[in-house]
């Protein structure tokens, strides 16, 4: 039995929400006065991670196209702030919207050649991308600094905020990552989220209904490229220095772990998959330093056995018994979706990776 | 022409190596509909087990064959305990549960037998043939021996036996398979103990000339994944002539394609890759997809 | 939303201990030492594709073991805190403001990684925290004093090594046609380019030269290529995985050029054993430190006390592995600053570093330790040494080759 009932969508709805929203905020604003810089600094760095997260999970969560190697257009924003910065005088704030744009761009070329591949092999094409990028960018060391990577200046407060370094990188990130967030949220509650929903869900199905497969999925690449680039540029700042190593395979998968364990097709699921993939390496580590990766990759797949739908369903669970709200299902995207409405026995369990048979 | 020649030789003797895990990949594949992005450090694994058995003082062979069935118990054990529970999720819950299998194994195998590099012996002769001039290497030679026969083991229990046919089956549907009577629960289990012990097949037969360390077969793992992806993920046979066609495209563009120099050479499987699921998105010997609509 | 909120207020509820670590001592100028401690901080990768490089902490921090166990330094026990980063730049730089922020240890010792230690040296010298001994050839170290004078590396740079093998040649062989195989990192190029530099004006030549990523599974297909460029000389930058494919490789075919083979690839334990010890026979290479396998100083005092120690504080290491020496002996180099500080601050250490003349019982003879304020290079000689089929053995004497 819940405390609370509530009528989907009615005030005092709204009202909750509407205050649930600003303790988040509050909460998120004192962080950085809270702690320490080392931990502020492990804040920011979830932050920026959850930006890349979250664009991942729009392409892999809503629209079903999976990706290995989100780390490749990590590296391309990152790689296209530092160079901007170390080449050109460009003030940093606008090297977010560069590395945007020039991700975004870089997402919609993969993402045409991408609508004609699904689930494996899409994933080994961009398995193939992730691995080939530090490669890549030894290779064009003139524009990259190759090996010797590419040190920037890192922005520092403005004296008048009376901010420390540390804590003014981490609003930056605030700064930045909750407007995504609210864009991407925004974006899967109206038609958008709902025609990438029946995309990843029954391609055959949202095509007879009149949604434009190839458009949507081409821009859904584009979308998580472009997060993808603005969490590079992000990067740059918080730590002033770029280089091949940066961007190894590790990062894509760490970015579709975060995916999963936050919650598939979630949009509060990037933050917590972010939190994780920040801080469970450190913890493991210093559990026993030799065994960190063992522990590391037991806790990664103990999570898929406990949270199935990541960490966001299990918290949907237990909030469920403090809230509940009674309502339609318009609007809403989870998986609750598929329960209430046509429980189709063709329904494949789970489309990620799209119907490979034979 | 003669360096031609050599080349492509040596091509095949590189992709030899990508086709033996390939066929791996390829046998759990057709056995579970997965793909296991922890094959390769399942076979690094296994071959430690190997390699330790031999420090321990056990004759190669006894201790090849004695890593082989360990292999097998030990997919079998894997599928049971962590890949079971999550059988019937969403494919990418058991391919994370697959990643973090490759960052335990990894990280374990470290902690057990240490990061250092060390040799592995030989099951096969170390010679090389002078044939008009072209260098063969007697090792290369039994490799591929080997390979096609056991490819040619799996065409048979694909197509020809009852276990094979569940196998087929139970990849294909598990829910039907169950109601024409197929225990899909021990198929799948045989299904990865069989990957683990092509996968520990694989490790045994090239450490020895990639010399044995945790991340040895990391590399390897890539390219393996595009020769499956060339020859079709559901063919042996694919894998291994998609192995060699990558091992020989890798060499000649290596010394013909001056801009590709040798630290690009990711790009050749990467570029065929694309080409291949472009073209034919089933490989080169694979049965095509069929979605139901 | 509301639920991402109620979960995040636990998490922000724990006040963070960011006053705890090594400090302790009332009053004292500087965090991370005492009377009675002194903690040292470094990063390392003990897991992913450079892992084999772990063994250097275990060697380091046997010889900290040692040397504690003796009553310590100046009357102080070291501490050391190592942290794993997996090799990965942005994670070595958290690692590093964990140490210095949270863990506030005195000094940074040995961090490992060329890259690594590039994305930290700027916020580190801005700290003002000694940034000692890097593991890492790289020359950047010593090049940068004034920027970066926190920083100082150790081991005998990779343009330093360059130039030995280039004079080896200029003497031995100097119409060698070379063929070079390298490793696509700082590393590999840095030798690299060393080589090329000190060859110039001479008949020395470089043939053709390939390169390999540590993500490539081998170099079969390079060292093929080299082959077929017709040198007679053949210079092999790898690290010891590869190193060992190389000579296998090489062993197999017909080519027989005289090998010279970097420092890094020379281990007797993890190369020349695996590959067989005849086909390595007349490889050439250079040492700085006595290779705790070699026959010859079986009978060494500190190589006795080296091996003896390792079993003690260090069982699961192989103290065979040349990497456990080599953590062994800055280690040992490290004991030595501190011996020469002579105040408890984290500026009269760097004053001890600057000046340093000492000589350690597990390097090669009379190759010491010395560094001045303008010369940034503690180690700048090593010695030519080939393989007999069985051991190392030295050749002529130490050559100093600055880097600069």
């Amino acid at each position: 039995m819940s405390l609370i009932s509530v009528e989907r969508d009615s005030p005092q709805h709204r009202r909750l929400k509407a205050a649930g929203l600003a303790l988040l905020v509050v909460v998120a604003m004192i962080v950085p006065f809270f702690f320490g810089p080392f931990r502020v600094s492990q804040f920011t760095l979830a932050l920026i991670y959850a930006v890349a997260v979250l664009g991942l999970n729009l392409l892999v969560g809503y629209s079903g196209q999976i990706s290995l190697g989100h780390g490749a257009f990590f590296a391309l924003g990152a790689y296209t702030c530092a160079i901007l910065l170390d080449r050109t005088g460009v003030p940093y704030l606008l090297t977010i919207p560069a590395a945007a744009l020039v991700c975004f761009v870089a997402g919609l070329a993969l993402g045409l050649p991408a609508l004609r591949l699904h689930g494996l092999y899409l994933a080994l094409v961009t398995l193939a991308i992730a691995i080939a990028t530090p490669v890549l960018i030894r290779r064009f060391d003139s524009l990259t600094g190759g090996s010797q990577g590419l040190a920037v200046e890192q922005p520092t407060a403005p004296g008048a905020l009376g901010l420390a370094d540390d804590q003014f990188i981490y609003f930056l990130a605030l700064a930045v990552a909750a407007p995504m967030f609210w864009l991407a949220a925004g974006m899967v509650r109206r038609d958008v989220g709902r025609a990438l929903i029946a995309i990843r869900d029954n391609e055959t199905a949202a095509k007879t209904m009149g949604v434009n497969l190839a458009a949507f999925k081409t821009r859904a690449f584009g979308l998580s490229a472009a997060y993808a680039g603005v969490a590079g540029a992000l990067f740059v700042f918080a730590n002033g220095f770029v280089a091949p190593e940066s961007f190894t395979l590790v990062v894509s998968f760490s970015f579709l772990a975060a995916v999963v364990v936050g919650g598939l097709a979630t949009v509060a699921g990037a933050l917590f998959g972010a939190l994780f993939i920040v801080f469970v390496p450190v913890w493991s580590s210093d559990v026993n330093d030799a065994l960190s990766g063992v522990i590391y990759g037991a806790a990664l797949i103990a999570c898929m056995y406990v949270f199935r739908s990541g960490i966001m369903g299990l918290l949907r669970t237990a909030f469920a018994r403090v809230v509940e709200v009674k309502g339609s299902t318009t609007g809403r995207i989870d998986d609750e979706v598929d329960e209430v409405a046509v429980a189709d026995a063709d329904h494949p369990a789970g489309a990620g990776a799209g119907g490979v048979r034979s | 022409m003669e360096r031609f020649v050599q080349l492509v030789i040596d091509g095949i003797a590189i992709g030899s190596i990508y086709g033996a895990l390939a066929l791996a990949l390829v046998l759990i594949f057709r056995s579970t509909g997965l793909v296991n992005f922890a094959q390769g450090e399942m076979a690094m694994f296994s071959t430690f087990i190997a390699w330790g058995l031999v420090e321990a003082g056990l004759p190669l062979g006894l201790a090849l064959l004695s890593a082989l069935a360990l292999s097998f118990l030990g997919g079998m054990a894997i599928e049971r305990v962590l890949i079971r529970p999550v059988e019937g999720e969403d494919p990418l819950t058991i391919l994370i549960v697959t990643l973090g299998l490759f960052i335990l194994i990894n990280s374990g195998a470290g902690w057990i037998w240490g990061f250092e590099n060390r040799g592995f012996p030989r099951a096969l002769p170390d010679d090389s043939a002078d044939i008009a001039g072209i260098n063969v290497s007697y090792e290369s030679l039994g490799i591929v021996a080997i390979l096609l026969g056991v490819s040619g083991l799996l065409f048979l229990l694909f197509n020809r036996t009852k276990l094979g046919l569940a196998m087929r089956a139970a990849a294909a549907n598990p829910a039907s398979a169950r109601l024409v009577g197929i225990n899909v629960g021990r198929t799948l289990m045989i299904g990865w103990g069989l990957a683990a012990l092509l996968g520990a097949l694989a490790g045994v037969l090239v450490a020895p000339q990639l010399f044995l360390d945790v991340n040895f077969m990391g590399g390897v793992l890539v390219y393996s994944f595009a020769a499956a992806t060339l020859g079709g993920f559901d063919s042996p046979k694919g894998a291994i002539i998609g192995g060699w066609i990558i091992g020989v495209a890798e060499t000649l563009a290596g010394d013909y394609i001056g801009f590709i120099g040798s630290d690009l050479t990711i790009l050749v499987p990467l570029a065929i890759i694309f080409s291949v699921l472009l073209v034919r998105p089933n490989g080169l010997f694979g049965s095509p997809e069929v979605v139901r609509a | 939303m509301l639920i991402t909120l109620l979960a995040l207020v636990p998490a922000a509820c724990g006040r963070d201990d960011e006053g705890g670590g090594g400090g302790g001592g009332g009053g004292s100028a500087d965090p991370g030492i005492t009377d009675k401690k002194v903690t040292l901080g470094g990063s390392y990768p003990f897991s992913g594709p450079a892992s084999a490089y772990g063994t250097i902490a275990k060697g380091a921090e046997a010889y900290f073991d040692f040397i504690n166990a003796k009553g310590g330094v100046g009357g102080r026990t070291i501490e050391f805190k190592t942290i794993d980063d997996a090799y990965e730049p942005p994670r070595a730089l958290q690692n590093v403001k964990r140490l210095i922020q949270q863990d506030k240890v005195f000094a940074l010792f040995n961090t490992l990684g060329t890259p690594n230690n590039l994305a930290i040296w700027d916020y580190v010298n801005q700290q003002k925290v000694p940034h000692l001994f890097v593991a890492t050839g790289a020359s950047d170290w010593g090049a940068d004093i004034e920027k970066h004078p926190y920083t100082i590396g150790w081991q005998p740079n990779y343009v330093t090594e360059a130039k030995v093998y280039a004079e080896y040649l200029k003497k031995e062989k100097p119409n060698a046609k070379v063929a070079v195989l390298y490793q696509n990192d700082g590393f590999g190029k840095d030798l690299l380019g060393g080589f090329e530099e000190a060859i110039k004006g001479s008949s020395v030549k470089v043939a053709d030269k390939e390169s390999y990523n540590v993500t490539d599974p081998t170099v079969a297909a390079q060292v093929g290529r080299l082959e077929r460029s017709g040198a007679d000389t053949f210079l092999n930058i790898t690290t010891p995985k590869f190193s060992a494919q190389a000579i296998a490789t090489i062993a197999k075919s017909d080519w027989r050029p005289l090998h010279i083979l970097n420092n890094v690839g020379a281990s007797k334990t993890l190369v020349l054993t695996p590959v067989g010890l005849q086909n390595a026979k007349g490889i050439v290479s250079t040492g700085y430190f006595k290779d705790p396998e070699d026959a010859q100083w079986a009978d060494d005092a500190a190589v006795k006390e080296y091996h003896a120690s390792i079993k003690k504080y260090s069982p699961r290491t192989n103290s065979n592995d040349a990497f456990a020496m080599y953590g062994w002996t800055v280690a040992q180099t490290m004991a030595k600053a501190l011996e020469g500080m002579k105040e408890p601050t984290r500026e009269s250490l760097m004053e001890s570093v600057r000046n340093m003349d000492v000589e350690i019982g597990t390097m090669l003879p009379k190759n010491k330790i010395q560094t001045t304020a303008d010369d940034g290079y503690p180690i700048e000689a090593m010695q030519i040494m080939e393989f007999d089929g069985s051991n190392w053995k030295l050749q002529g004497n130490l050559i100093e080759a600055k880097a600069q």
